[in-house]
């Protein structure tokens, strides 16, 4: 599985990925986490807020940082 | 059967928070009400300071405005994170593509206020709404008023200089916000936008919108005050300190002289100190309302701080990597304007 989270690394950002990695942690599940810095890579992704976060090439969240739970509910 | 059981949860839920909401409010105002005795007992009965001295008034400033400033700020953000709760950036997107310019800076500056918004995603938000059609000068009333009219501001103005100040602020803020998006607009800088902005070509993502019930919008609002106070509260004890100490030692009337109503230069001098700082509301008001009290104008104040808090160079070099050195140039000098405008005025009738 591939997750990218997308954000130029506002604390929001960091708090996101942190969050992601402990999710993916606890469930187990194998998965690469890549942080997208690049604003022109964000953009191609066509989201409008940061931090997005990118499960399998699909958007599943814009602007704000998710719960541990809603990041289980993704990656399962 | 589900639906009654959820019904009578809701029914439930409703009375638990109307409950804890009025015990909640009735306890805050009895505590807010008291803060001048307790802070006037702790600084003078407990600690014994000489009641004349420079140390007390300053450490009875310090002692009243604090919990005073936490206090209001927590409730308005409590408040506006209850409301933001009800747009999103998508949304805002949809009702201001297609819209008619003057109208469209209008509402785009109220939309900024209430569009939960964090400054480093505005050139994601700019590339998304530029890209949908809306139009430059409406995208620049949004991008001005967000930043500049945010319930931190409008909390620590009301708890620090009154109700009046809080909403000469609100209302110039939008103002200038749309004023200077609608000139933006009309002076056609869409060819200073970088290249690779007007030749990206992809679709908004549609993310699925999740429906809140009421129980996430409160728990949105007390997300807010957590990660608000949380990030801001050491600001605001540095500003109160650093205020509590012009309040105790600075001589009345100091102030009058540098940022006062007589000197003409008073007002472009405030708004160029306040390109290079960059810190939010949190940190200034506290500052500003200490100035505000030696004599400094309310005009030149308004200035300082709409320039620090809206015209600041990390935003800019944030929005250079969309925006051609030109279009920046302009955005600076027009929201300059506004700003001088506006400290001009209040010297002048106030």
């Amino acid at each position: 599985m591939e997750i990218k989270i997308l954000g130029p690394g506002c604390a929001k950002c960091n708090k996101t990925a942190d969050i992601v990695k402990a999710a993916v942690d606890e469930s187990g599940v194998d998965a690469a986490i890549e942080k997208v810095t690049d604003m022109m890579t964000i953009a191609g992704y066509g989201v409008f807020g940061t931090p997005a976060v990118v499960v399998n090439g699909e958007v599943k969240c814009v602007g704000k940082v998710p719960s541990k739970d809603d990041v289980k509910k993704w990656i399962q | 059967m589900k639906s009654v059981e959820q019904a009578i949860e809701t029914k439930k839920f409703f009375l638990k928070i109307s409950i804890t909401g009025i015990v909640g409010i009735y306890l805050w105002w009895l505590l807010y009400g008291m803060l001048p005795q307790i802070s006037s007992f702790l600084t003078y009965s407990l600690f014994q300071i000489d009641k004349d001295s420079h140390l007390g008034s300053a450490i009875e400033f310090f002692l009243y405005d604090t919990p005073k400033v936490m206090m209001l700020l927590g409730l308005v953000v409590f408040g506006v994170g209850i409301i933001r709760s009800f747009f999103t950036p998508e949304r805002t997107r949809t009702v201001l593509s297609g819209k008619s310019e003057f109208v469209g800076n209008i509402l785009a500056a109220l939309l900024g206020v209430v569009t939960p918004f964090c400054s480093c995603s505005a050139v994601p938000l700019f590339i998304g709404f530029v890209t949908a059609g809306v139009p430059l000068g409406v995208t620049f009333s949004f991008l001005i008023a967000a930043p500049m009219v945010n319930e931190i501001a409008l909390g620590l103005l009301y708890g620090l200089l009154g109700w009046k100040v809080a909403a000469i602020y609100m209302i110039t803020g939008l103002l200038i916000a749309i004023g200077a998006g609608w000139a933006l607009g009309r002076l056609h800088l869409e060819r200073y936008i970088e290249d690779w902005v007007r030749q990206l070509n992809v679709a908004a993502q549609d993310v699925p919108e999740e429906q809140l019930t009421w129980p996430d919008r409160i728990r949105a609002g007390w997300d807010a005050v957590k990660e608000i106070i949380g990030r801001v509260w050491v600001y605001v004890i540095l500003g109160i300190a650093v205020g509590a100490v012009i309040h105790g030692y600075v001589p009345e009337g100091f102030m009058a002289s540098i940022m006062g109503k007589g000197s003409w230069w008073s007002v472009p001098l405030a708004v160029v100190m306040g390109i290079p700082m960059y810190s939010n509301a949190a940190g200034i008001i506290p500052v500003v309302e200490a100035l505000l009290g030696k004599g400094a104008a309310l005009g030149s104040v308004l200035a300082f701080m709409m320039s620090v808090i809206a015209l600041s160079l990390p935003e800019m070099m944030i929005l250079r990597k969309v925006l051609k050195p030109q279009l920046i140039a302009a955005f600076v000098g027009v929201v300059g304007s506004g700003i001088l405008f506006v400290g001009y005025l209040f010297n002048l009738i106030i």
